[in-house]
């Protein structure tokens, strides 16, 4: 009997802690929906509307700060792919001098990120003459301790045997890595793509200070100019913008929870 | 000759990552050292070398002091409290409970979330008399309460965020770990007649370890790398009430561009930093190890 009902507190407390957490979501998702005099009512018949989104998108060019994002996210993701994969494939499988050191030079970057040396990363890219650029905003992630790290883990469990095949086959060193390394790490790969994305359309602070011109915004900081300057406290037209800046990750995120769960915990469980 | 083609290979395939996280990461940090003993240039007037200047000036810059303390108690803060969530999260959706999947839904989905989408939803739910907040305050007769706007409230409110936010994804790494611990170990000690509380002490808590240890390094990074939250809800203020170290940082190098002393702002940081990743190689690494 007293497992019974501490089994059903259990299940009650659970729904309360997660209605909880649903709750800001909700609100927003009320107010974003439904005209600015209901913003704080709660009526349940109150009238739904789209036009909080058709204002916000009108108000502030967020096509274009998609698109932005959309460079900025593929820039960095193509330019990871590419570095981490040649890195990675270096540390599984050569031996060379100073392999051990370079690896722990590698490491560093897991504690020490691009994103708390922005004053002297500012420096160098104004030298480049890159402020204000999607590159500018992209170059500092490209080569990922991360990315390495996990493709490195995942090399290292492919079998020899296949790449002694690959070579009598006559193939060389990138066509070995290309044809037998990389299809067999794709799980790796799409894990580690999803975590990549997921970060960099939410990141912010080093976007915020190397961008000041529309042209080159990603969401988050086109987001944040928007709800500080132009809109004083419409809150209605604030949180229909940031459904929107959140809305591409949000959706893709609820259709394929499974994978993005996953890859959240492959990438995370070394 | 064949003996030198791997390690050739080898340097050709790093170079390109090398070159970058050279150029990215140890240069800056290296960079930020030497800077730290120059004068921010002005004008036609050049840096020139000061010696330990900068850390004197910081040393009497209560703003900085104010910044660190702030940060040290939203470390303390967010850290256990996210991770006790996470953990309490992940019991509840390993169990078969009514309606799992959605409740699973329900913690992660804030992780999905842009910070500083997270802080504009939050910033409306804190506003004065009209925001959720205060809406169920008026429920109960109580008045308004500017909860960003008052030095006793400000900091915890990007507290509360901050959990909100890091919980749910801390949650599945501890879940992931939860499904890998083998049942047999819960029925055997439920026919020796252990209570919940006791099996999860003594068993559950010291194998969920690794994973604590994971997370943790991962809660102390944030709690230092993370400040859009108060860019766009506080700007630090009310009175530098929740500036946290890199906001500050931010504030010196791009708001006053004193470019110097900024440098030696991020070498705290830098240090801190440091010491997370010490303790983590020397220390925690080898004391848990349990499998």
């Amino acid at each position: 009997m007293s497992a019974r009902v501490g089994r059903w507190l259990n299940t009650v407390a659970a729904w309360m802690l997660g209605i909880l957490w649903l709750l800001p979501l909700l609100y927003a998702v009320w107010t974003a929906f439904h005209p600015a005099e209901f913003s704080t009512r709660f009526a349940p018949l109150a009238p739904l509307t789209l036009e909080n989104f058709e204002a916000a998108w009108a108000a502030a060019p967020f096509a274009r700060y998609f698109l932005n994002s959309f460079l900025l996210v593929t820039a960095i993701l193509a330019g990871q792919l590419v570095l981490c994969t040649l890195a990675a494939f270096a540390f599984a499988r050569f031996r060379f001098p100073g392999r051990e050191i370079a690896f722990v030079l590698v490491l560093v970057q897991l504690m020490i990120m691009p994103d708390v040396l922005i004053v002297e990363n500012y420096a160098t890219m104004r030298r480049f003459g890159l402020i204000d650029t999607v590159a500018g905003m992209a170059l500092p992630y490209v080569a990922s301790a991360f990315g390495i790290f996990l493709l490195r883990q995942a090399f290292k469990t492919v079998p020899k045997e296949l790449e002694e095949a690959a070579r009598v086959e006559g193939c060389g060193t990138l066509g070995i890595l290309w044809r037998v390394y990389v299809p067999l790490a794709r799980p790796v790969y799409i894990a580690y793509a999803l975590v990549s994305v997921s970060y960099h359309w939410n990141n912010f602070l080093w976007p915020l200070i190397v961008t000041n011109s529309v042209e080159t915004r990603p969401l988050t900081v086109g987001l944040s100019v928007f709800a500080s300057t132009d809109q004083g406290i419409d809150w209605s037209i604030i949180t229909a913008a940031t459904l929107l800046a959140s809305g591409p990750l949000l959706v893709a995120f609820l259709i394929f929870q499974r994978q993005f769960v996953q890859s959240f915990l492959r990438a995370g469980i070394r | 000759m064949k003996s030198f083609r791997p390690a050739i290979h080898g340097w050709l395939l790093l170079l390109p990552a090398a070159a970058f996280l050279a150029l990215f990461t140890h240069y800056p940090a290296v960079a930020t050292f030497w800077h730290s003993f120059f004068s921010t240039p002005k004008g036609n007037r050049p840096a020139r070398f000061v010696g330990l200047m900068q850390y004197e000036t910081m040393l009497d810059d209560p703003i900085f002091w104010i910044a660190l303390g702030n940060n040290l108690v939203f470390a303390a803060a967010t850290i256990p409290l996210s991770i006790v969530l996470a953990i309490v999260m992940a019991l509840w959706v390993n169990e078969k409970i009514a309606g799992r999947g959605l409740l699973r839904l329900a913690y992660f989905t804030p992780t999905m979330l842009p910070m500083i989408a997270v802080a504009n939803i939050w910033l409306f739910f804190y506003t004065p008399d009209y925001g959720l907040l205060d809406q169920i305050r008026g429920l109960f007769g109580l008045p308004a309460w500017n909860w960003l706007g008052s030095r006793d409230t400000a900091l915890m409110c990007l507290i509360v965020v901050t959990v909100w936010k890091e919980a749910g994804f801390f949650m599945i790494f501890y879940l992931a770990a939860l499904q890998q611990i083998p049942p047999d170990l819960g029925e055997a000690a439920s026919i020796e007649g252990a209570g919940r509380w006791y099996f999860f002490r003594r068993v559950t808590f010291p194998l969920l370890m690794p994973t604590t240890l994971f997370v943790l390094i991962n809660a102390v990074i944030n709690a230092f790398r993370l400040v859009d939250h108060v860019v766009v809800m506080t700007r630090g203020g009310p009175d530098n009430t929740t500036s946290l170290l890199l906001f500050y940082i931010y504030e010196v190098g791009f708001k006053f561009w004193d470019i110097g002393y900024a440098a030696s702002l991020t070498m705290v940081l830098l240090a801190v930093l440091g010491l997370v990743a010490c303790l983590q190689f020397f220390y925690l690494d080898r004391r848990i190890h349990y499998q």
